[in-house]
């Protein structure tokens, strides 16, 4: 009898403790909510300066009365710009302003599109592409090299406070891969030995020359062109009879 | 994305299941599937190669000058105010000639897509979106055309803006490309103030004008509806269709969008005539085409070639063949991530259009082709597919957000073969469970590369985990299903 109170016990015990599922804890490589920090809390002030603010006009003349909501991204980034890589809660809170809307539709955009850093970032964002077409080609490698050459993990900033590297996803230059973006400009058709390169170029603040290593200029088969050797048509070559 | 995600041609679904009554026709020299209701099509038979005169993007590799006076002396703008007289009708029908089928993945016949335009006015204005929301894995052409070619898109936003009447072009560029940006920005504003935009376009009296709108990294806001959500700055989730954005689009607006290669095509097209265009490609599926050839090629590139050219011929032409010979070929992508892979055996025969490559159970997407040679993890490149897709889910319908996960997480276990060979069924299960339960095609164009793997490479699949059971014993899905 006391064996069977034991296994009834146990069974008892059993049912209370199993265990909770959890759901994953991160699903995204950021953070989505915002913490307040000495760097980033709605307390520092941020404005537009004089330049952008003309920026900001422009940007806004585009949209058509009613829907001036629309250069919500435009102002996001440039707001992002003007601060050095990465987007302030209180550069959201401006842009809400100038816009005329509850702060939660700016978080709403701003925690959806992965171009919107919002804790602060080294000076050179490297992004690397390892989507498929540059993982074929030795993404890999270049990825190593860089977290090698910067002492910077991968979604961190490196030691120097200069790099911050990010593993992202096809940045549409697959004919040319594989390839980094470095802030602005893409770097293309990269060996191991580019990769070193640009680290270095980067470490002294020069710019290295953006676009592919190989020796090809854009996106045109190495070694001699397929296509387009002939000099291109003039106007009006080809013209059909209904425009004569 | 696109128009890959566009699951506007509903007659393609079932076509790439696996039921269905295939029947195989040899035609006179290539042999091809077909389906048995699908009619062999008449008239040219294959495509290629393509002669230089022929060519529509003339500066694809930016060794002529980019800018207004160097796009003159190709020919862009050339009798543009003639065509802008002649009239809505007059742009539409001659796009309808042509058979130009959009160019961004799905493929929808542009002339009909434009002609969805023509209902009577209500008075709301008319927008015409291009996307150049350029994200697909693979897919690298628009990139060319803004950086290289720019007036030949800003011309044909002119021309498409007159044929469905629109008042304004938003060219939705994504945010990465920031110098192609830069340069498109240059190409507008020197049309402005050559008067070839603006109030009275190129003297014709038609008011138009083009705006640049720049994303901020998002692969769903190539989807037509979520592009026009994120051009109105709210999150880029697509939309439930209908209604479609013809009806109700942009700012509440009847809208059109249109990839950025089917929009730069159009000026060409009513110049030398839609018939001309036609010459090229077989039957509903004419043209030419952009082509980005990536992976284990012996020379990566971008190129304009003829559709329906065989594939085969398509890469040892310009891409210098597969590394190690053609032999040495493993399996290829043939139209950008979301479309199924082929065998080598496949890629033998097969011609670059879209009913061929939906008779092979693949399809055209976007004709970026990721070529596989025999030394690449198959498993592993199709696990990363589905990593992005996993990234880039927009979050907004559960079988995407919580299916593309489940399937991120048993890939990558196939990968190292730490599954059951049950499993691979109930991968495909999950698949189809993802596939058309979505409101945008994220989902099916995350299902189509796994369901792909599985039809083509199950034998590897189950190699994998019979290796990883003898050295690891069976694995922890074995024991537990």
């Amino acid at each position: 009898m006391l064996s069977s109170l034991r296994t009834g016990v146990q069974g008892v015990l059993r049912a209370a403790s199993r265990n909770i599922q959890t759901s994953a804890a991160l699903q995204h490589d950021s953070l989505f909510v915002h913490r307040d920090t000495p760097e980033d809390n709605p307390d520092i002030p941020f404005e537009f300066t004089e330049a952008n603010q003309k920026r900001v006009d422009a940007l806004l003349g585009i949209y058509p009365e009613g829907h001036k909501r629309g250069a919500m991204i435009p102002l996001l980034d440039l707001a992002q710009r003007q601060n050095g890589g990465w987007l302030p809660i209180s550069a959201m809170h401006k842009v809400a302003d100038i816009l005329k809307l509850p702060r939660m539709r700016v978080y709403e955009v701003a925690t959806f599109y992965t171009m919107f850093i919002r804790r602060p970032i080294g000076k050179y964002h490297l992004q690397v592409c390892t989507t498929t077409p540059c993982w074929l080609r030795g993404s890999d490698a270049v990825l190593k090299t860089l977290v090698e050459g910067t002492q910077c993990k991968v979604g961190g900033t490196s030691p120097c406070g200069k790099f911050s590297i990010s593993e992202v996803e096809c940045l549409g230059a697959c004919v040319n891969a594989p390839m980094v973006q470095v802030n602005d400009d893409y770097y293309e058709d990269l060996t191991v030995e580019d990769t070193k390169e640009i680290i270095e170029k980067l470490k002294k603040d020069e710019k290295p020359k953006p676009g592919p290593r190989s020796g090809r200029f854009a996106s045109e088969p190495l070694g001699g062109l397929t296509s387009l050797s002939e000099e291109p048509t003039g106007p009006g070559f080809g013209l059909q009879d209904g425009l004569k | 994305m696109a128009g890959v995600l566009a699951r506007v041609i509903q007659r393609t679904k079932p076509q790439l299941g696996v039921i269905g009554p295939l029947v195989t026709i040899s035609s006179s020299n290539v042999p091809v599937r077909y389906q048995g209701t699908q009619k062999q099509p008449e008239g040219k038979q294959r495509g290629g190669p393509l002669a230089d005169a022929d060519r529509i993007f003339t500066n694809l590799y930016g060794r002529h000058d980019w800018r207004l006076k160097g796009a003159m002396s190709r020919g862009d703008w050339y009798k543009t105010k003639e065509i802008l007289l002649k009239g809505s009708d007059w742009i539409v029908n001659e796009m309808k000639t042509s058979g130009l089928r959009g160019r961004g993945g799905a493929g929808f016949p542009t002339g009909m897509k434009w002609s969805f335009m023509k209902k009577p006015s209500d008075g709301r204005p008319h927008y015409l979106v291009v996307n150049a929301d350029e994200g697909e894995p693979g897919t690298c052409k628009d990139r060319e055309i803004m950086r290289h070619d720019p007036h030949k898109l800003v011309e044909g936003c002119l021309i498409a803006g007159r044929a469905i009447n629109a008042i304004a072009a938003y060219i939705y560029i994504r945010g990465e490309f920031y110098n192609e940006a830069s340069n498109l920005q240059v190409a507008i504003a020197e049309a402005y103030q050559a008067g070839l935009l603006g109030k009275n376009a190129c003297g014709s009296g038609y008011a138009f004008d083009v705006y640049v709108h720049r994303g901020a990294g998002a692969y769903v806001c190539g989807e037509e509806t979520a592009l026009i959500e994120s051009i109105e700055g709210k999150q880029g989730k697509p939309r439930l269709k209908p209604p479609f954005p013809a009806d109700i689009g942009l700012f509440g607006c009847p809208t059109t969008v249109n990839n950025v290669e089917t929009i730069a095509v159009a000026p060409t097209i009513c110049r030398r005539g839609g018939a001309w265009f036609s010459s090229f490609g077989r039957t509903r599926n004419q043209g030419t085409k952009l082509y980005n050839i990536s992976g284990h090629v012996n020379t990566p590139c971008t190129v304009e070639e003829e559709m329906s050219i065989p594939l085969k011929e398509l890469i040892e032409r310009h891409a210098g063949g597969v590394i190690g010979g053609w032999d040495n070929l493993l399996a290829i992508i043939p139209g950008g991530s979301s479309t199924p892979l082929l065998p080598k055996h496949v890629c033998d025969t097969v011609l670059m259009d879209f009913d061929a490559l939906v008779a092979a159970q693949s399809a055209f997407g976007t004709a970026a082709i990721i070529v596989m040679d025999r030394s690449t993890d198959v498993v592993k490149a199709i696990a990363r597919l589905i990593m992005f897709y996993k990234h880039e889910s927009c979050g907004q319908c559960t079988p995407c957000r919580e299916g593309v996960g489940w399937m991120n997480k048993i890939m990558y276990r196939m990968v190292e073969g730490n599954a059951s060979p049950k499993e691979i069924d109930m991968l495909w299960e999950i698949s189809k469970q993802i596939e058309g339960h979505t409101i945008c095609a994220l989902g099916d164009g995350a299902a189509w590369p796994v369901q792909g793997l599985i039809r083509h490479f199950r034998p590897e699949l189950e190699r994998r985990m019979a290796a990883y059971a003898s050295t690891h014993g069976p694995s922890k899905a074995e024991r537990l299903y």
